[in-house]
């Protein structure tokens, strides 16, 4: 029969056609800049890092892991197997039985693949990816055809001409879709390129249940700062730039987007993947930006990404929430690639826009973003008496009280705190007007020049005093120190203190009962997880446990937890603002709604401000600490006594 | 607008009002910028004074390739260099800020300057319009947004005022990459200003308006009120000829019709 001979041909054909195609792609990333990476130590963890990370986000979408595990479970197998029983001919009735179940396994997952592509949701590319679940019938059913003779369920030279050349149209058009499409940019190019880049990802500390969400710094001595061409970018995002499976997720829940705003995150990653491999943007066929014409991005390795291939303002329009990277079923890093672009525009071409280049320039002389006098740093707190870590050198923990500051709102936040940490007769103190902005909006902005030099002049200050916490209001001040400041200590790890949220703080005070606390008395409440809390730093329970602890029974927003959706103040988006169709606070006030709201608690002053601004009448918006300020049983004045008796001695 | 048309802008070390410290100029970014649209990176940015101020990197950022810096000590008369040096080259625009925000801030610069130079100066322009055959049509700046439209031959001397274009953003990148290329320069020290005294201003005491609004509507519009314009005339049971008759003169004084 012509397929015993033509069928290795085959094979080989296509093996030797994905391995050409792999150099060739692999010539494409590497045209990137260097970043070292343990190759090694990769891919012996890539196994690991593909069957059990990478399968725990997927999973939260039971039918498209099951789909997929069946499909891709068989479709390697299948592969081997053919190699061994096709190609070298190795005549096994075991290998050959083998063969037909994986065969099976894969054809049982095509099918399921091809009942979600009879009516795709909006989120799923289209175009070629509507092809995908007929290769895999076609491939598995071929396969399984071909295979029958060899397990010895039929004869040698079976069928005939016509089911020989069938067989063959299956076989060819299953090897190239499956195998060499792999390597020369069709669907499957996510297997190949994910598995890659699951190996050398930027940031291995995320699997193993790990975290890594601190933005890298950029090298100010650099020919050209930030990411000018797609060459700009480390070698190893370029690479997860093509791992995508324009699955969607990330388009799902970006807040931009739904807000109809000029971005898509989904699209931009492809849009990389052009700018990475030239080309234009016509065949893309996912949702395009909103409000922005497809077919007319141009882009390749060399060229400016902002001129012809994405808007600027599809970079601006992101709130980096981080809700796409936390989707991503193949863990894409979306929010680096925007900052990194955003520092270009930025640092080399003095382009922010809006109110950016007022709020930088007031950040440089004044480092505060509104420019307000840096002695009057402490008016808020007139009143107040709190302890200065210039005065007392020392104390148990510092209140890092942010630009709130400045603002009349979380002025009375932070009075709350304050007046919850006197309560519990904490050790505390502030550094007063030795403070400054934490750096985060001008590092969002693209401005790592100033936030690095905001940064280290903090640790300088820092470094002054001895304390064994820190705490703060502000869940992006509580983020930047956490993650970002390690960098620039002169050890590059991080100074010799623990970096607290309120809410974690308190909630340990309740915990050992150092705050008495009344029941909550009002409607229904909700809880907005703040995106640099929750998904930036996996601070979900506490907030929700001191809640519970004012005997709140909370009504969960269907966003919430790691799926929580910004409140539209995070990244510079309210510096920059892009216009859209609404307003990311408005969507969120309406999740807030839609469970019957009366109230919605937050942690975060951004957040606060961004909600209070929704149109009444809509909830009352408070921080938890608030809440607790409010329903604090104050103490008899024992401890009070006590610390006067201290000061006299 | 001629390609070849020679601009030098005039730079100082500004000042933040709220935290006091080194920043470009207000007014003088706005001069760079006003240079930058009519020459393009052609523009000559000039200081006189340290060049190793960081500050000046401020104004390398909004895109100068290169900035010329006078080699001056604090207590040398910044005004005698630059007219010395700018004798010598003849440029035919010179733009200053209208005050410094530090030093001296006498708003003397360009009036000492436009006399050493024995060219005209205009004050407080807010964008030159158009130069063209030896000539420049300079919009004056005058206060509630008013313009006055001038016309100056070239050579000529003009102080910047803030209702002229901002300064655009100052890019780090640039900024650090931009050449100061520092002078020695001859320094004359400022025999004036070693005799002076110099003491802490003191805060005024503001006398506190008397506010007989009761309604915050009231409030609001004592706050915002326009001050009342002085002169002028009523006309009102004079025939509609005669009234029109007195707008017309009116806007011919005023150069609003021709």
């Amino acid at each position: 029969m012509i397929l015993d001979w033509l069928l290795p041909v085959l094979i080989s054909a296509a093996l030797a056609l994905a391995l050409a195609g792999a150099f060739k792609r692999a010539s494409l990333w590497r045209a990137g800049q260097p970043e070292s990476v343990n190759l090694l130590a990769g891919l012996m963890a890539m196994p690991r890092r593909y069957l059990v990370d990478l399968h725990h986000v997927v999973e939260r979408d039971k039918y498209m892991s099951n789909t997929h595990v069946a499909t891709a479970g068989g479709f390697v197998l299948s592969m081997l197997l053919i190699i061994l029983v096709h190609l070298f001919g190795l005549e096994s009735r075991w290998l050959a039985w083998a063969l037909l179940a994986s065969s099976v396994l894969m054809f049982t997952g095509a099918v399921f693949v091809f009942k979600r592509r009879l009516n795709p949701p909006s989120r799923l590319s289209k175009g070629p990816w509507m092809r995908l679940p007929k290769s895999l019938l076609m491939f598995s059913v071929s396969f399984f055809i071909l295979t029958l003779p060899a397990a010895g369920i039929l004869p040698d030279a079976f069928g005939g001409w016509v089911l020989a050349l069938v067989l063959l149209v299956g076989v060819a058009w299953g090897l190239s879709e499956l195998v060499f499409g792999m390597t020369w940019g069709g669907p499957m190019k996510h297997a190949f390129a994910g598995a890659l880049h699951l190996a050398f990802h930027r940031r291995p500390e995320r699997f193993n249940g790990g975290r890594s969400t601190g933005l890298k710094p950029v090298d100010l001595q650099a020919r050209v700062l930030g990411v000018e061409k797609p060459t700009d970018f480390k070698w190893n995002q370029l690479l997860g730039f093509d791992a995508c499976v324009q699955c969607g997720k990330c388009e799902a829940v970006c807040p931009a987007y739904a807000a109809g705003q000029p971005l898509n995150p989904k699209k931009l990653i492809q849009d990389m993947v052009i700018g990475l491999a030239g080309g234009t943007d016509a065949k893309f066929a996912g949702s395009p930006y909103p409000g922005v014409e497809l077919g007319h991005a141009v882009g390749g390795p060399g060229q400016t990404i902002t001129e012809g291939l994405v808007n600027s303002d599809t970079l601006w329009s992101c709130t980096t929430c981080r809700a796409c990277v936390e989707e991503c079923p193949m863990m894409i890093e979306h929010v680096d690639a925007i900052v990194d672009m955003r520092r270009f525009l930025t640092m080399e071409k003095g382009n922010t826009p809006n109110k950016g280049a007022e709020i930088l320039e007031n950040l440089i002389a004044t480092d505060n973003p509104n420019g307000f006098d840096p002695a009057g740093r402490m008016n808020w707190a007139a009143d107040q008496n709190l302890p200065l870590m210039a005065d007392v050198k020392q104390a148990e923990v510092l209140f890092w009280v942010s630009d709130g500051a400045f603002d009349m709102r979380s002025q009375r936040i932070l009075r709350a705190f304050v007046k919850v940490l006197k309560a519990a007769g904490v050790d505390f103190a502030v550094l007063g007007d030795e403070e400054r902005d934490s750096g985060d909006v001008a590092r969002r902005l693209g401005d790592d020049a100033t936030f690095q030099s905001l940064a280290k002049r903090n640790i300088a200050v820092l470094s002054k005093y001895r304390f064994k916490r820190i705490v703060t209001t502000d869940p992006h001040a509580f983020h930047v120190l956490k993650n970002e400041y390690g960098d620039f200590y002169p050890n590059g790890k991080g100074g010799d203190y623990e970096v607290l949220h309120h809410t974690t703080f308190i909630n340990e005070l309740v915990q050992q009962g150092r705050l008495q606390l009344d029941a909550f008395k009002g409607g229904t409440v909700t809880y907005h997880d703040p995106c640099y809390l929750g998904r930036y730093n996996g601070e979900y329970d506490s907030p929700r446990d001191l809640l519970k602890a004012l005997g709140i029974e909370l009504a969960e927003m269907e966003r919430s937890g790691f799926r929580s959706r910004c409140c539209g103040g995070g990244g510079g988006a309210p510096i920059t603002d892009i216009p859209g169709e609404r307003r990311i606070a408005d969507m969120r006030m309406e999740d807030a709604r839609a469970v019957g709201a009366e109230l919605v608690a937050v942690g975060c002053q951004q957040c606060t401000a961004m909600l209070e601004g929704v149109v009444e009448p809509r909830p009352v918006i408070k921080d938890i600490v608030e809440l607790v300020s409010e329903a604090l049983i104050e103490r008899a004045p024992a401890p009070k006594a006590a610390r006067v008796a201290e000061v006299m001695s | 607008m001629s390609s070849d048309l020679n601009i030098v802008a005039l730079v100082s070390i500004g000042q933040h009002p709220k935290s006091g410290r080194a920043r470009r100029a207000e007014q003088d970014a706005r001069a760079v910028e006003l240079g930058l649209r009519l020459a393009g990176e052609r523009v000559q940015v000039l200081h006189a004074g340290d060049a190793a101020d960081e500050s000046l990197r401020q104004y390398a950022g909004m895109g100068l390739k290169s900035l010329r810096i006078l080699q001056q000590s604090a207590d040398a008369d910044a005004v005698v260099a630059l007219g010395d040096y700018l004798n010598e080259h003849r440029p035919d625009v010179v733009l200053t800020g209208v005050r410094a925000e530090s030093g001296e801030s006498s708003g003397m610069a360009p009036y000492l300057l436009a006399e050493k130079l024995g060219w005209p100066l205009v004050t407080r322009i807010a964008d030159i319009v158009s130069i063209e055959n030896g000539e420049a049509q300079i919009l004056q700046a005058l206060p509630r947004g008013q313009r006055r439209a001038i016309q100056v031959r070239l050579p000529f001397v003009a102080s910047v005022d803030m209702a002229a274009t901002a300064g655009r953003q100052s890019a780090y990148g640039p900024g650090r990459r931009a050449q100061l290329e520092a002078m020695p320069w001859v320094e004359t020290a400022d025999s004036e200003r070693t005799q002076w005294q110099h003491a802490p201003a003191r805060k005024r005491p503001k006398r506190l308006k008397k506010v007989k609004a009761t309604t915050a509507a009231e409030r609001f519009k004592a706050a915002t009120a326009k001050s009342q314009g002085t002169g002028g005339r009523i006309i009102k049971d004079q025939p509609a000829v005669e009234q029109a008759q007195a707008i017309f003169d009116l806007l011919l004084e005023e150069g609003v019709i021709r």
